[in-house]
């Protein structure tokens, strides 16, 4: 099968929860409705599948280059497609950091190359994000690579100054600053949430307010100077607070959270599995809470996977020694329809926002404005809700297998992924590279 | 017992069963030789990845008297390389078939990893992890105590009634958590005074009282003032100003040590900084238990070393 | 459940007896001069036992017997074989056991490992001018080279069959019977 080869999609399940055939040709919806017919297309029968617009993800660790024993941009794109993503952000704290335009080209291309997913590069708010100088943002912003979205994510832009400096610079191209938001000095040598439990584990605390100062600061900022601000993986009860009174003032914030502090907490510290140990940190129970139902109203516009891939090495050590991070984009879905659908607090409309048109509208990647319309991009996730597996490595498709869900029971398999109208995952498998690599130039 | 990694995994029956052990094991000491054939053929390995002489010494006493093979790594000289993680050390020391492994770590659970981890087969031994627990040094604060009240009828007995002040950097003790834990279980009381920089967040969820004034708390007569160590780093890092008001406001010093009751243990896990947490005259006076404390380890250890290797066959790889 | 009950508290008490009487002559018979004796039971019930020849010895000769008690569980060579023994404490005379004969008391002799590790614990405690040794029933088995000195009764067994020794103070009866193993589940 060619990759232009069109696909007939048959009796799948809209968000808006109508059933209807989806005809996909030339990276197009094609043709949209019953009974729809089209000699020489591959089928797939979408009955009981819910359909959702191709996935986006706001903030992914591809780690190429310069850490690609831990990810590469092909490994990283096949793992999201895998998870029903059809375009990723990539992270700026890469070894060259893409702090300049050679590198987001680079990178942009590679996953162009490889065509599992949309590729759009972050770009480093700072020099090397070292948190001094700003990076060569116009340049990427005016590279091929078309840069909105910069962060200098695993690290905070703490200086107030070059942060109010950031924000003003990006608004000349409609760009965003996604803030990590931690006071570095407060969470000095920190190693979990702060509370009664950091402190019977002996684990240095991670205080909420940490996080709670630099997000109310740089909502201020943000209505200082009218720009644009997003802030990423919010993880507490009082930074929900604080987005929620910024929202009410009319200031131009968005927010993300990551799947995992939708479903685990601190709890899971317990037993020091540096599974478990993550940026910023598993909180509260009552925090999880918190941020499902902020999720659900809205207050928190997205889920994010914060995707953070680590040799194994760097997990199999005493708890202060190992890394941050935990992979994420084979499992959000599932976690996302654990933590807020199968509860109810959330309908599939509501995924579709919140990991897929809201994601886009907030990094400006066209395309995903007005899904399952004849002549929109043919970006589709397929989903089985009704299927149940426990979760395990060999269900990981990226290179690292730093995943909190080992053992776990997860709902919901993407049964397919279509990427601007090339299938990337049939019958809930990955299709190799050769079948998906875009040759058009 | 398969491991001592906490003193939370100790219910009351198996604390004061150490204890009792330990009993025994002191009887040893007296001996003209000071030595059991117990664990003979066994090995323990003294991995410590910090410095601590006088823990290392007191494990090497104690499997020396149970008549154990000692081999130490220790960062300190060169057979711990900086840098090198605990799971390869582990796997190095499992091939030369070891018995029991007496872990010291700067981080926090790393005994708990350890044992968790599939690398080795031994026996694991918390000597202290990070801030977490020194579990040895619970146990014997907790003998040492309880010889104190209840003597030579001591056996069978645990700790009720009893009210223990701990005073200093609770934050970062691990002696003041292994303590904290153990004395609840054995049934006494613990209050905590210092700083409200070193007092633990969200101590108000753990089992006991705490403040920050120290005349207040020595005015409520405890039976046993337990000094922490003060590290001078701390103070670099804003936890107090500086010695002087430390000492001034949490020291035990000689007016202190004056009020207190004749019969007030005064206890120190060691070791001292004279004249800043305590004053040489509280060190040295007769209601001071330091030396106790000490020759009290090496009992503990010897218990702690019987009890996870008896019961199961010898479990070094070959 | 076959139990073949083998001695009663009568006999027990008479072999006891008997065990005093043999006790104080081998003692006095030794070279003219008798020298202390100092009864060592070995936990739980030869303490018992110690106990009550200590007392039926002080009815036939005043002041002439010590007794205490000998733990060996930090002596045994099987301690990766068993489940963790909980060792009782030791209590010997304050003045030790140099010059004296020691007895040592146990229930039941069997392969001879539990005397064996009396004997090694014995030696780190001091030197005695000798040890005996007095079992109540000497089941057979032996896989040292020991043999006690008084016994109470000569009990040839299989190595399937349990014994099952019950003494007023620790069991509120005073019994020895024979089980078989395959009748124990
Ligand atoms: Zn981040």
């Amino acid at each position: 099968m060619s990759p232009l080869t069109s696909l007939l999609i048959r009796g799948a399940t809209l968000p808006d929860g109508t059933a209807t055939d989806l005809l996909v040709d030339h990276g197009v919806i094609a043709e949209r409705g019953s009974g729809l017919s089209q000699t020489g297309s591959t089928v797939i029968d979408a009955a009981g599948l819910q359909a959702l617009p191709g996935l986006v993800d706001l903030h992914t660790h591809l780690r190429e280059p310069g850490f690609e024993q831990s990810e590469t941009v092909l490994s990283g794109s096949r793992a999201a497609a895998a998870g029903g993503f059809t375009a990723v952000h990539a992270m700026a704290n890469t070894s060259p950091v893409a702090d300049t335009a050679g590198v987001v080209e680079q990178v942009a291309s590679l996953g162009e190359q490889h065509g599992y997913t949309t590729v759009r590069p972050v770009g480093a708010v700072t020099v090397g994000l070292a948190g001094e100088r700003l990076s060569e943002i116009g340049a990427m912003a005016q590279s091929r690579a078309a840069v909105r979205v910069f962060s200098d994510d695993g690290r905070c832009v703490s200086d107030a100054l070059l942060m109010r400096r950031a924000l003003e610079y990006v608004k000349t191209f409609g760009g965003v600053i996604a803030q990590h938001s931690q006071e570095p000095r407060l969470t000095e040598g920190a190693q979990m949430n702060e509370g009664a439990l950091s402190s019977e584990l002996g684990l240095a605390g991670w205080p909420a307010v940490a996080e709670e100062a630099i997000i109310a600061r740089d909502v201020l900022l943000a209505q200082h100077v009218g720009a644009r601000l997003h802030v990423c993986h919010l993880s507490t009860a009082g930074s929900v607070e604080v987005i929620r009174w910024a929202k009410a003032r009319g200031i131009r914030v968005t927010a993300e959270v990551a799947p995992h502090h939708l479903l685990l907490d601190e709890q899971l510290v317990a037993g020091y599995d540096a599974r478990f140990k993550v940026n910023p940190p598993l909180r509260r129970s009552e925090d999880v809470l918190a941020l499902r139902a902020a999720l659900a109203e809205g207050v928190i516009d997205i889920v994010a996977t914060d995707h953070a891939p680590h040799p194994i090495e760097t997990k199999e050590c005493a708890w202060q020694e190992a890394s941050f991070g935990m992979v994420g984009l084979e499992t959000a879905l599932s976690v996302v329809q654990a933590a807020v659908v199968d509860s109810g607090q959330m309908s599939w409309a509501d995924v579709a926002r919140v990991l897929s048109g809201k994601p886009a509208e907030i990094g400006r990647l066209s395309g995903y404005d007005a899904p399952f319309t004849v002549g929109a991009p043919a970006n589709v996730t397929l989903v089985d809700p009704g299927a149940r597996r426990v979760f395990g490595v060999e269900l990981l498709r990226g290179k690292s297998v730093n995943t909190p869900y080992l053992g776990r029971e997860l709902p919901g398999r993407v049964v397919a992924t279509v990427h601007r109208g090339v299938p990337t995952v049939l019958d809930g498998e990955l299709r190799t590279p050769e079948e998906v690599a875009n040759h058009v130039e | 017992m398969r491991h001592l990694l906490s003193v939370r995994d100790l219910d009351r029956g198996a604390a004061v069963g150490i204890l009792d052990l330990a009993e025994d094991m002191a009887d040893v000491a007296t001996r003209a030789v000071p030595r059991l054939p117990t664990l003979r053929g066994r090995t323990v390995a003294n991995l410590f990845f910090e410095d601590s002489t006088r823990t290392r010494l007191s494990f090497e006493a104690a499997a020396k008297r149970l008549s154990a093979d000692v081999i130490t790594f220790s960062a300190k000289g060169s057979s711990v390389s900086k840098g090198e993680s605990l799971k390869d050390t582990a796997q190095t020391i499992a091939a030369m078939g070891i018995d029991a492994v007496v872990l010291r770590h700067p981080a926090s659970g790393a005994a708990r990893v350890l044992a968790d981890g599939q690398w080795i087969d031994a026996a694991v031994i918390n000597a202290g992890d990070g801030m977490h627990e020194h579990p040895t040094q619970g146990l014997l604060d907790a003998f040492t105590m309880r010889k104190a009240v209840h003597g030579t009828a001591s056996r069978g007995t645990g700790l009720d009634g009893l009210r223990v002040t701990i005073v200093g950097d609770i934050l970062h003790s691990r002696v003041a958590r292994s303590n904290i834990w153990l004395l609840k279980t054995l049934g006494a009381s613990v209050h905590l005074v210092g700083p409200e920089t070193l007092l633990p967040a969200g101590v108000g969820a753990w089992p006991v009282t705490s403040g920050t004034d120290l005349d207040d708390a020595l005015a409520g007569k405890p039976d046993v003032v337990m000094m922490l160590r003060v590290q001078g780093e701390r103070m670099h890092a804003a936890y107090f100003p500086n010695e002087r008001e430390y000492s001034r406001q949490w020291g035990l010093d000689d007016a202190r040590l004056a009020r207190l009751a004749p019969d007030t243990m005064v206890m120190h896990p060691g070791p001292m900084n004279r004249g800043l947490e305590i004053s040489s005259a509280a060190a040295d006076s007769a209601r001071s238990l330091v030396l106790d404390q000490v020759a009290n380890g090496v009992s503990i250890r010897m218990a702690v070393l019987y009890l996870v290797l008896s019961g199961s066959e010898g479990r070094g790889a070959v | 459940m076959t139990a073949r009950t083998v001695l009663q508290q009568a006999d027990i008490t008479r072999a006891l007896t008997r065990i005093a009487h043999e006790i104080l002559e081998s003692n006095a018979s030794h070279d003219g001069a008798s020298s202390r004796i100092v009864l060592l039971g070995i936990p739980t019930r030869g303490v018992l036992l110690a106990r009550r020849l200590g007392a039926i010895l002080e009815q036939l000769a005043p002041g002439a017997a010590e007794v205490g008690a000998l733990d060996v569980t930090m002596y045994r060579d099987d301690l990766a074989r068993q489940p963790t023994r909980t060792p009782s404490p030791s209590s010997v005379p304050s003045d030790g056991i140099d010059g004296k004969t020691v007895v040592l008391v146990d229930d039941v002799l069997y392969s001879g490992r539990t005397v064996r590790a009396a004997l090694d614990a014995l030696s780190d405690l001091g030197r005695p001018r000798a040890v005996r040794l007095a079992a109540l029933i000497d089941r057979g088995h032996r896989e040292l080279p020991i043999r006690a000195d008084f016994v109470g009764k000569n009990l040839p067994t299989s190595q399937t069959q349990r014994i099952y020794v019950k003494l007023l103070e620790s069991d509120g009866q005073d019994l020895v019977a024979v089980f078989d193993e395959e009748d124990q589940g």
